[in-house]
């Protein structure tokens, strides 16, 4: 798969290169804007209020 | 990324190996994409959000230390300017008036934390609030130097780790609490482990519900085990005394409050 992804890339071997470490780039971007704090409500270690249901 | 150059140029006899050679391929390597984004996502969880809130809460520090200079503590304050003989005992602390959601209460020092732990108290204990901007005030419980109980939240892990070492608190350690009306001096006396489902900690005399309260008690809650929410770990403090803003920082702390507030 990213074979497949490098192979289609355009252009030469180091704009290729670039390429790949742009596009992971944006992965890291949009897991720690959007992925990780949704999937922090299912972890329970940070819940730290008592009576969590009676708080908003 | 150079796994598959291998399979690239199969021979075309071999079609149907090769599709099921490819699939398996694209399913480990999502498997192996998962487990490295579960990874980065402990990394995330762990460190990363400390960094995050540890420079919001020095921006809300900031702020508030900004709007101290500039506003003029509540009228009350004002009042008792002239400090008694001894220049120790400034009377019945002054209780400022609570701010809306998100709101900067003021700031808390625990030398016991660290020459330089300074914390926002910020109201709600909503999420958006204990994650990014600091420790979380209880908002149907008293300010600071009320008579009952000022109860405030923090994280134990991630997101700044306000309260990480509240599980070091000898009794007798002070707990300093600035608003923009004065400083009010908290003294530790003991934690307690609980489960989550116990409210009545908040209640203005901790755990007696119903009894009136003749003190004013500081109440901390954060999670237990370090690493878990499975309890609640509570730390209770007894206010000790309280300086007017006018009065200036209690010695023990000048330094820290001066480095806090940008004041020499």
């Amino acid at each position: 798969m990213y074979a497949w992804i490098f192979r289609h890339l355009p252009g030469p071997l180091w704009l290729r290169i670039v390429f790949s470490l742009v596009l992971v780039a944006l992965a890291l971007v949009l897991m720690v804007q959007f992925l990780f704090p949704w999937m922090s409500h299912f972890t329970q270690f940070t819940d730290s209020t008592i009576g969590s249901a009676d708080q908003p | 990324m150079v796994l598959q150059e291998k399979a690239g140029p199969v021979a075309p006899p071999a079609r149907r190996g090769s599709l099921l050679r490819g699939t398996i391929q694209v399913i480990g390597e999502l498997l192996i994409t998962a487990g490295i984004i579960l990874l980065l996502f402990v990394a995330w969880q762990l460190w990363w959000t400390n960094v995050e809130s540890d420079a919001k809460q020095s921006q809300v520090i900031k702020e508030f230390a900004q709007d101290l200079s500039t506003a003029a503590p509540s009228p009350a304050a004002t009042a008792p300017a002239a400090p008694p003989a001894g220049g120790q005992d400034f009377g019945t602390p002054v209780v400022g008036t609570a701010p809306g959601h998100a709101g900067t209460i003021g700031i808390m020092y625990i030398p016991r934390f660290g020459a330089t732990y300074t914390r926002p108290i910020v109201q709600g204990t909503s999420q958006d609030v204990l994650d990014t901007l600091g420790l979380g005030h209880y908002s149907n419980t008293a300010m600071p130097g009320a008579v009952g109980n000022f109860a405030v939240a923090g994280h134990r892990q991630t997101h700044g780790a306000v309260l990480d070492n509240i599980h070091t608190l000898v009794p007798g350690d002070k707990i300093y609490v600035q608003t923009r009306d004065g400083f009010y001096v908290y003294v530790f006396r003991n934690n307690q482990i609980v489960l989550p489902s116990r409210t009545d900690v908040l209640e203005p005399v901790p755990t007696q519900p119903g009894v009136a309260p003749t003190e004013s008690y500081l109440t901390m809650t954060s999670c237990n085990p370090r690493f878990g929410a499975e309890e609640r770990i509570i730390a209770y403090a007894l206010l000790d005394s309280w300086r007017p803003a006018s009065a200036g920082p209690p010695a023990e702390i000048a330094a820290q409050v001066a480095a806090a507030t940008g004041k020499g």
